[in-house]
């Protein structure tokens, strides 16, 4: 009896282990594969260069700088809005009431669906603002799309913050604000960091959002304004695999493109989780 | 000196209302989607009742006269959501429970956030991984006429929504607190009867609310379907026929829909029943996971 139970659990334990790392086989097959395929498509020119011969040759400029130019945009709404928010919620709010009222539109916020954000930037920015498809539409959409990202792990940095931190300021005669800019801000600052590198990997990375409110297929030059249209990475993925005559002449343009997508997400996602973890080791020591 | 001191309070109560201001964008934000989707979705019923709209059963939005029967989209949804959690949730309660009982603290230190990297990768390129490497494997294996169908756009949907269900309920799991399980390991209990008679059942909201929100941001999930699950509007008879879930059918559409036209309309109406959807979907959540938690100590 005793021996059947071990037997089972010995059992279902190698199960356990090997759905597990089935898991993460299957995220280092995808990772292998693409970069196993792409790995030969990446080269100075490519990252330098515009498209050129109807896309099935030269580089993806114009999609690395218009993306660049939506992370620098959407973080520009979301990281002033979020930290306030956050500030607000951890360090001034006495209301239980219109602090649950808020934290309902940030948890919801948080589950909108990315293509509902694409009809809400089409219908409010590009549409009734008249923005037109463009940077600012784009940057708008991103940017609200994210506030939830960053003032949750705002939130969190500013609760590791130790109360006595607070106190201590309070008492030495140093009002909320004085107390929240010289103390709890500059000791919460790897947290909040985190939250920034998590939203720009995913302004970097999203594409329902982007399709009608500021991505195009091909540009002939870099934008000039906050007006004009851009090429992003994850779209030009979209429409090289999927729509166009040369689907299977720009394979490898395709693969570079995600690779390059990849890389940058990882990096910045990769940055913001070690921060975050030497900030948890950091106050948990 | 007493003057300055008063300024500093006087910014500090300032500061106070407007970063309370500040922080009802949010609000503002999830009140204007409301009004927008509401606004540009609304018309498409004056020409279709809101009955033929849920339940006719063909999409036809440029033939003439234009049908709008939005039912095979909302059965792909659930259909590509049901089978990716068959698929995802095993995976993910493997996961969590490997993480918090099982695995060594080294190999939980480098786990974890691989896990999280999971989450962080575009859904556009889990869509082009489906797109030319699954689909094509899936074609040969199973002799398909396409392998861009439902079975593969759920696959590539499980990956994704493993992250945030693993991540909750290890969370879940992680706070049941030592006593219980030491109460039962001292009846003589192993660890797995322990898991599985104690643990898990103590821990059973926070994987409830693991489940809905992995749910809820599966049936959200647009660019993997759009790219995977083969685009055909008819009510699917197998998992292997392809379908157009309803995030899929806005995307592939909206650029070719004029402004303001039936069809425009129709399409933010199916944003409607996705917004409606995921937000009873996200309350639930947020009421399950406030409603049973062990109070940290």
């Amino acid at each position: 009896m005793k021996n059947q139970a071990a037997l089972i659990e010995k059992t279902i334990f190698v199960i356990l282990r090997l759905l597990s790392f089935s898991v993460i086989g299957f995220l280092l097959l995808i990772l292998g594969y693409i970069f196993y395929k792409g790995a030969s498509a990446i080269s100075w020119d490519f990252l330098t260069q515009m498209p050129s011969n109807e896309m099935r040759s030269g580089g993806i400029f114009p999609a690395i700088v218009g993306t660049f130019y939506l992370m620098l945009g959407s973080a520009a709404i979301s990281i002033p809005i979020g930290i306030i928010t956050a500030i607000y919620l951890n360090e001034y709010a006495n209301n239980p009431g219109v602090v649950k009222i808020i934290r309902l539109g940030i948890n919801n916020l948080a589950g909108v669906p990315s293509v509902v954000f694409g009809l809400f930037g089409l219908s409010l920015f590009v549409v009734f603002m008249d923005f037109g498809s463009s940077i600012i539409a784009g940057s708008l959409t991103l940017g609200v799309l994210n506030l939830p990202v960053i003032i949750r792990s705002t939130e969190e940095a500013l609760m590791t913050v130790p109360g006595t931190f607070r106190e201590a300021s309070l008492s030495l005669g140093a009002t909320r604000w004085q107390t929240i800019y010289k103390i709890v801000l500059p000791s919460s600052l790897p947290g909040i960091l985190t939250g920034i590198m998590l939203s720009l990997g995913r302004a970097a990375g999203e594409t329902a959002p982007i399709m009608f409110t500021v991505a195009t297929y091909y540009t002939p030059g870099l934008p000039s304004s906050i007006f004009h249209e851009v090429m992003a990475l994850p779209y030009h993925i979209y429409v090289l695999a999927t729509a166009g005559t040369h689907i299977q002449e720009t394979r490898h343009i395709q693969y570079g493109t995600v690779i390059v997508l990849i890389m940058l997400v990882l990096l910045l996602n990769l940055t913001g989780v070690i921060l975050r973890y030497r900030f948890r080791k950091r106050l948990s020591s | 000196m007493l003057f300055k001191r008063h300024k500093s309070v006087i910014y500090d109560l300032v500061l106070e209302r407007a970063f309370l201001v500040v922080a009802f964008a949010s609000v503002m934000v999830l009140f204007l989607i409301m009004l927008f989707l509401f606004k540009e979705g609304i018309p498409v019923f004056e020409t279709v009742t809101v009955d033929d709209f849920l339940l006719g059963t063909e999409w036809y939005p440029t033939s003439e006269p234009a049908r709008f029967g939005a039912f095979p989209l909302i059965i792909a949804s659930l259909f590509v959501t049901m089978i990716a959690c068959v698929v995802a949730i095993p995976l993910s309660l493997s996961i969590a429970i490997y993480l918090s009982e099982l695995a060594q603290p080294v190999l939980r230190e480098i786990i974890k956030p691989t896990i999280e990297i999971i989450a962080s990768i575009p859904s556009v390129v889990i869509g082009f991984f489906g797109m030319v490497v699954v689909a094509p494997f899936l074609q040969d294996q199973f002799n398909l006429d396409t392998g861009l169908n439902a079975f593969n756009a759920s696959i590539m949907l499980a990956f994704m929504a493993i992250p945030t269900i693993a991540s909750i309920s290890e969370d879940a799991i992680s706070s049941v607190p030592m006593e219980l399980k030491e109460a039962s390991y001292a009846l003589g209990a192993n660890k797995w009867q322990t898991i599985f008679h104690i643990t898990l059942p103590a821990s059973l909201s926070g994987i409830w609310t693991a489940i809905i929100l992995g749910i809820s941001r599966v049936i959200g999930e647009t660019m993997v379907v759009l790219m995977v699950a083969g685009g055909a509007t008819t009510l699917p008879t197998s998992i292997f026929d392809p379908v157009r879930p309803l995030t899929a059918n806005i995307a592939a559409e909206m650029a070719e829909a004029p402004y303001q036209s039936d069809h425009y309309h129709a399409l933010f109406a199916i944003g409607i029943i996705l917004f409606v959807i995921t937000f009873i979907f996200n309350i639930l959540a947020d009421y399950l996971s406030n409603k049973y938690k062990f109070k940290e100590n």
